[in-house]
Order: C-alpha cells, then structure tokens, then sequence
C-alpha cells in the first residue's frame, strides 16, 4: 500500500521492513478491561434499547470500533441507494481502515476518494445532501475540519431554515475521527465538538465503544440533519467488544446512566468514559462508601438535559471531563445548566476536569489531558467540599 | 445503484462552487412560488419566425476554446420577453430601493440594477431544470427562476408570504432548482454556479474548479464580474482580472454581460460545451452595478459618479436591447412605452401586496431550525412560557 496521507503528514518514516510504525490510533490502556465494553455476546444483547429493532435473536462478532463503523456504512450502503461515501483515501479504506472493503463490494462510484480540500469536500457533501442523496463525509482528522467551518455552519445547519424549508441537507454526515491518541500533536489530536455545539441546525455525536457506535452512527445517518459524527480515534483498535451484526439504532439525544450511584454526578463522552470509570473506582476505593454516578453524554448537540437534571438532583454533586479545553467547552454549557435547573440541590461548586488553555502539546500530552488523577481529584474536591 | 458518476458526466449536471453538486434525483419539493413568468403572455406578442441576428465582435473572448458564434437567431416572442424582464428587474429594484429608504425593508439589501442581463440572458438559455447557485444579488435570479416580485418584496420586508417565509431577507432567496443566495455560490442539471469578481478570490471557488475539472463534472462557473467586490475595484483586489481564464485548466469565454442577446447566445454554448462531455467551463460576464454594493454603501468613493453616468448612457443593457427592438422594427415606441406601464403597475401592485401581508407567526422563529419530528427538545425563549418544548421528545 502507498504511503497514506496520515503517515506522510505526521511524517512517519518506514525505513526497514523489520521495524513496524507505531499503530496511528494509538494505545489506551485499560479499555479492555472496563466494565462498559460487552466482553460476551450475551452481555451485548442485554441492552433495551435494541428491543424493538430484533438484533437481540441474532448473532454477534466481535469487533474494533474501525470494524463497527465500517459495518454501520455497509449497512447504509447496502439499505439507502441514494447513500455515498467519500474523502481523502478512503477508497482504499482510509487511514483508520473504516471505510475498508466498502469499494469492493459496492464500486467506485459510491465510495471514492477526493483531493485534500475539506472546505470542498463538505461543500460537495451539501450539494450532495440538497439533491436528495445521503452524503456520508470523511474528514480525516477532526483537526482538519476546520476549512470547512464556514460551509457547516454557514451553509449546512442554516439550509432549511433560510431557504424557509424549500431546502434541506438533512442526508448529510461528516464523520471525523476525534481526541487524543497519544502521540497526535497539535493537528492530530483536538476535540473540536464545543465549536460546533454553538450551532443550531446541526446535532452532534461521540460514541465510546464499537456497539454504541455502530448504533448511534446508524441513527445519525438516517436522522434527517446535518450530523457531525466525532469518533475518538484513539478507540478505533483499543476498544474490542461484541456488536450484534442486524440493523439497529441507538437514539439521539439520549445520554446513558452507565453506573448509578448517590453522592456524585460524574458526566463525559467519548474515551474520557474510559479515564472517568477508572477516576470513580479509585475514589470509591479511597473513600469510604462513596458511590458515584457515571454518564456518558453521547449527543453533544441536543444534550440530554433531563437525565443530567436528574443525576444531579440526586447526588447534588457534579464533576464534567472532556478533552478540549476548558475555556468555553462544552463543560461550561452543562455546568451553566446544571446551576440553573439544581440550584438549591448542589452541594459544592461543579468541577470541570478540561484540557489546559493551551494547544494540544505533543510532548506534554499526558499532563494536558485531563486524566484519572485529575478527574479522582475533582470528585474529592466536590465531595470535600 | 442509482449512482454513477462517470454516468453523470454526461449529463448536465453539476458541481456547487462549493456548494453544490449532483443532481441525479430531481427535486420534487413544493415551491410556494408559481411560475409566473413561464406562462405569462403578451397580448401585442404572437410567436412569430425567427430572426436572424450578428452580434459585435466584441460580445465574446475565448480562452483555450473557440469561443461562441457570433450568428444567432430569436424570435420577437423571445426578444419582447426579455426585454420585458429586464425591465420588471429594474423597476423592482427601484421600488425595493424606495421600499428601503421609507424603512420597509430593514437590514441588508443588494440591488442588481444594471446587471439585469446576467439573469435574464441565462435563463433565457436554459430550462426549469438546470439549476442555478447564486451569490447575494439574487433579486433578479429569484425572479427569472419563477419567483413573484410580490414573494420577493414580500421577503424583503419580512413577510410570511416571502420566498422563504421572510426569514431570508435580500440574501437568501430560494425557488425550484434555484440554491440561490448562499455566501459565495453556485449548482447543478446544467448548473450554473456564480459568484462575483470579489469572491473570485476566495480559496473556496479553486476547490471547486479543481474537484469539477478533476471528475469532468458538467459545471458552469459564471463569474459576474461587475468591476468591484464591494468597495475594492478588481484591479486593486486579483492578481489577474481575466477571470475567465482563471481556472488555467478549465477553458473560458469571457462575455460582455450588458447585452442580454450575448449573455443568452453565450450561456447556450456553455450548456452544449458540459452537454456534449467536456467536463467543466468558466464564464465571465462583464457587468455594472450602477448602486454601491448594498444599501449602505453610496457607490461613489472608490468610483466616480462620471464612471457611472457614463456606464449607464453607453453601456445600459435595457436602452441596448431597447434600440435594438426599435431597430429591428419589432414594436414601436409606444408598445414599448406600454410594457413599461404594465411593468410599473404590476411592481406597484406587488409591492403594495406584500405591505399588506403578514408578518410571519411566532412559531416560525423555531420551525425548520431541525426537521420536524426530530427537533432538539427545547429552544428557550425569554421567560419559561416562550419555551418551545418539542413533544416528540
């Protein structure tokens, strides 16, 4: 295989057959071993959020969250005729190798590779999705996106609304893989959802596992809006769990009470789910009888306000972690609303656990991101208070 | 599969400077507006043979192409049409100026008076199925694409009537295959994609030449190049001024964009050019705006008021197609003196409608911000009682 666009821009070098690169996606410790991930096939069909969609009599297949993706596309492709797939090399399965066999099975004229020109690639997509077709949109670092900043939120999230309905793109879905990886840097690392959380007319997603994302990318796909689809890349080989192999969705908006507990509310998405369970098992550990509640958000854009209202009514108590950085991230938005709704039930100020105000550093990368010992501290800190 | 795209190449279909792109499945969505233009008819105008007619050998430049016959031929049905529709564009863009200065129309408004050709000499060339892409003049495209001026003021001053419900305003226009005012450009059956001499700058339209050029994709780029992007003269603003052949590897014609008859003869050759397979094609259409760019804006500090009296007493493209009809012997004075009433009386009336139209409900604030049915579960409201709270959640 020709040297990817992903290996020339972080400038990999391949100088002998003996000596592997290091995997793009990068390694995160502890997935494996995290009670959220569906280690059998049974613990995969315990889920009511399947019931009605009739996956539960059939089979499953372990897989990788790059594999659980590439099978919510095959799905699409093979279910939506109008549905197409493209971006920089994604023809022959992409850096992340998402989109890997799809050309075979379903020729070059769905899924096909354009030059590097996000701006163009999502302005082709929306005029794509405008005709009625569904645009499924790779952008091949979430870093990148930004080009296309002016057609998502200028174009994209206000078509319907400007055209007073006469038009929409409601087809089209950008996906972008998304967070840290260990070894990114400043353009291969960043966690753009909080830029366009500020967006109506556009939802966002993040799943955390390959069975939540097979589901969640399918409802997106076929949820008649703009979508930005953010997978945190990180995940794409480190998290391997059972995935049923029928066609299902998992809802929009909706956030997942993935523990219950009673003294803290404990809220993020994505890979930060993963540093969050193993923060809660060391304060749990640590202090005595705490119990803590865990949420994993997976729509950013509409969040679930209710199931966040509640925890927190409950608990009195909430801590927020994500990637991005903390200066108007999405933490702000949610600790804002929090205040408003539980004003009289808190018990101590909202921690936010955020990246540093600073660019995503490569080599302080460890400290930047907001780990299990901050996130430990922040539950002390709210339970101390 | 009902997608190929070799198979698209063929058709004329297109890409959007940006933001646009195929159009495989025609749209079928209900337009508010009727077409009102397809059917209306002149009583003094029957269809008559065709004319035979040469244009100056001015009308055109070509690069890396040869460049569009100078022969043509119309009818007299044709000609008064667009004459006619030159004429309902100017006299709506007069009315939308007083309209704006009495304070009906609040916020933004462009006026395309003097680049009425542009529109009226593409439409006249393509069919209700091509589409178009515009940028924020669009008055005039909203127009020649089918749309009311009564809908059209109706937009402008917010009404629930407007083209797209008054939620727009003079940028964001919308009809059947019109994508039209979007920020920077253009679409699509034989898609014409515009954008003016300003945005000719912006990276975005070199994506789209290199996307279009790279797939063979039917596109037509028409640069409406009216000498200046907003207070900036072109010279002053690119490199090369010669926008037709800006793309380098996509062939181009420049046309003189006050002649309607040019306009039309060049944007037919445009659409048999990506009809027949050749892949995309770039068009410039010299023009002026005899306004500033838009209301605030005078139009007179970085051009002369001499520059613009003089573009308008030689370079008018309503008095050019004007002397034409009277050359020609086509009508006489007083047919025209009479479709310029009829003109006047139809945008009196249409302007006045759209005074007495509504503005829109409340409720169209947050409708149409998600598609119904899937609407985000609150959109706040100054107190709990404007909340809309969507029940499908």
């Amino acid at each position: 295989m020709a040297t990817s666009v992903f290996d020339r821009r972080l400038n990999f070098s391949f100088s002998s057959s003996t000596q592997s690169p290091p995997p793009a996606e990068g390694f995160m410790p502890g997935v494996s071993e995290s009670r959220f991930i569906k280690n059998t096939s049974e613990d995969a069909l315990n889920n009511r959020e399947l019931l009605e969609f009739g996956v539960l009599d059939g089979e499953t297949k372990k897989m990788n969250l790059f594999q659980s993706i590439n099978d919510a596309m095959r799905i699409t492709l093979a279910t939506d005729e109008t549905a197409v797939i493209f971006g920089e090399d994604v023809a022959f399965g992409g850096v992340f190798r998402c989109t890997l066999g799809l050309t075979e099975i379903f020729g070059r004229d769905r899924v096909f590779n354009t030059p590097l020109t996000e701006q163009g690639i999502v302005g082709f997509a929306i005029g794509m999705a405008s005709m009625g077709h569904t645009a499924i949109a790779e952008i091949q670092f979430a870093d990148y996106i930004y080009p296309a900043f002016d057609q998502i939120v200028n174009e994209a999230a206000k078509y319907r609304y400007r055209s007073g309905g006469i038009f929409n793109v409601g087809g089209l879905l950008i996906r972008a893989p998304c967070s840290a990886v260990g070894h990114g840097g400043h353009y291969h690392s960043q966690s753009p959802e909080g830029y366009f959380a500020h967006t109506p007319g556009i939802k966002i997603v993040i799943p955390r596992s390959p069975l939540q994302a097979k589901g969640l990318l399918l409802a997106s796909i076929r949820d008649r809006n703009p979508i930005i689809f953010l997978e945190p890349k990180i995940l794409y080989r480190a998290a391997v769990e059972y995935v049923p192999m029928g066609d299902y969705e998992l809802p929009l908006g909706k956030a997942e009470i993935l523990k219950s507990g009673k003294d803290v509310t404990v809220v993020g998405y994505g890979s930060q789910i993963y540093v969050l369970e193993n923060a809660i098992r060391m304060a749990e550990k640590k202090i005595s009888g705490l119990s803590c509640e865990l949420i994993d958000l997976r729509t950013i854009l509409p969040w679930d306000v209710d199931t966040v209202v509640k925890s927190v009514n409950k608990t009195g108590r909430l801590v927020i972690a994500h990637e991005a950085p903390q200066t108007s991230g999405f933490a702000a938005e949610i600790a804002t609303t929090i205040t408003e709704n539980c004003f009289l039930r808190l018990e101590s100020p909202i921690q936010r656990v955020c990246g540093w105000d600073t660019p995503f550093p490569l080599v302080f990368e460890k400290f930047y991101v907001p780990d299990v010992i901050r996130c430990f501290d922040a539950i002390k800190e709210v339970i101390e208070f | 599969m009902s997608f190929r795209l070799s198979s698209l190449v063929r058709k004329t279909s297109c890409i959007p400077l940006t933001n646009s792109l195929i159009n495989l499945t025609k749209t079928t969505k209900t337009i508010r507006t009727t077409s009102w233009l397809t059917s209306r008819k002149f009583a003094t105008v029957t269809t008559s043979e065709p004319i035979k007619y040469k244009l100056p050998e001015s009308s055109f430049k070509a690069y890396e192409c040869e460049p569009p016959s100078l022969d043509i031929e119309f009818t007299k049905e044709e000609i008064i049409n667009m004459y006619r529709d030159m004429v309902l564009i100017r006299r709506m863009e007069t009315t939308a100026d007083g309209l704006y200065k009495s304070k009906l129309i609040k916020g933004f408004c462009h006026l395309c008076t003097g680049q009425e050709a542009a529109c009226v000499g593409i439409e006249a060339a393509i069919t209700r199925d091509d589409a178009i892409i515009t940028a924020y003049r669009c008055h005039g495209y909203t127009m020649t694409r089918g749309a009311h001026p009564r809908n059209i003021f109706a937009e402008l001053t917010g009404k629930v009537t407007g083209v797209s419900k008054g939620k727009g305003g003079s940028m964001h226009m919308f009809a059947k295959n019109f994508y039209g005012g979007n920020g920077i450009v253009g679409t699509d059956n034989a898609t014409f994609i515009l954008y003016g001499d300003g945005a000719a700058n912006q990276g975005q339209v070199f994506e789209a030449y290199n996307m279009a050029k790279l797939w063979d994709l039917p596109a037509i780029f028409v640069c409406e190049n009216n000498l200046y992007g907003m207070g900036t003269s072109a010279s002053r603003s690119s490199a090369s001024t010669e926008y037709y052949k800006r793309a380098g590897y996509i062939p181009g014609i420049q046309i003189n964009g006050m002649d309607v008859l040019a306009v039309k003869q060049g944007s037919k050759w445009a659409k048999d050019w990506t009809s027949s397979g050749k892949g995309p094609i770039v068009i410039e259409l010299v023009t002026y705006r005899y306004g500033g760019h838009s209301m605030s804006d005078p139009g007179t500090t970085y051009r002369t008021r001499e520059e613009i009296k003089h573009m308008r007493s030689t370079n008018d493209p309503i008095t050019g197609l004007r002397l034409r009809i009277l050359d020609l012997e086509l009508l006489t004075e007083t047919e025209l003196k009479q479709i310029e009433k009829d003109v006047r009386s139809i945008i009196d009336k249409a302007a006045q409608d759209a005074q007495n139209d509504p503005i829109p409900d409340d409720s169209e604030l947050y409708t149409d911000v998600y598609a119904k049915g899937s609407e985000i579960p609150i959109i706040r409201g100054r107190e709990r009682e404007e909340f809309r709270v969507f029940s499908n959640q």
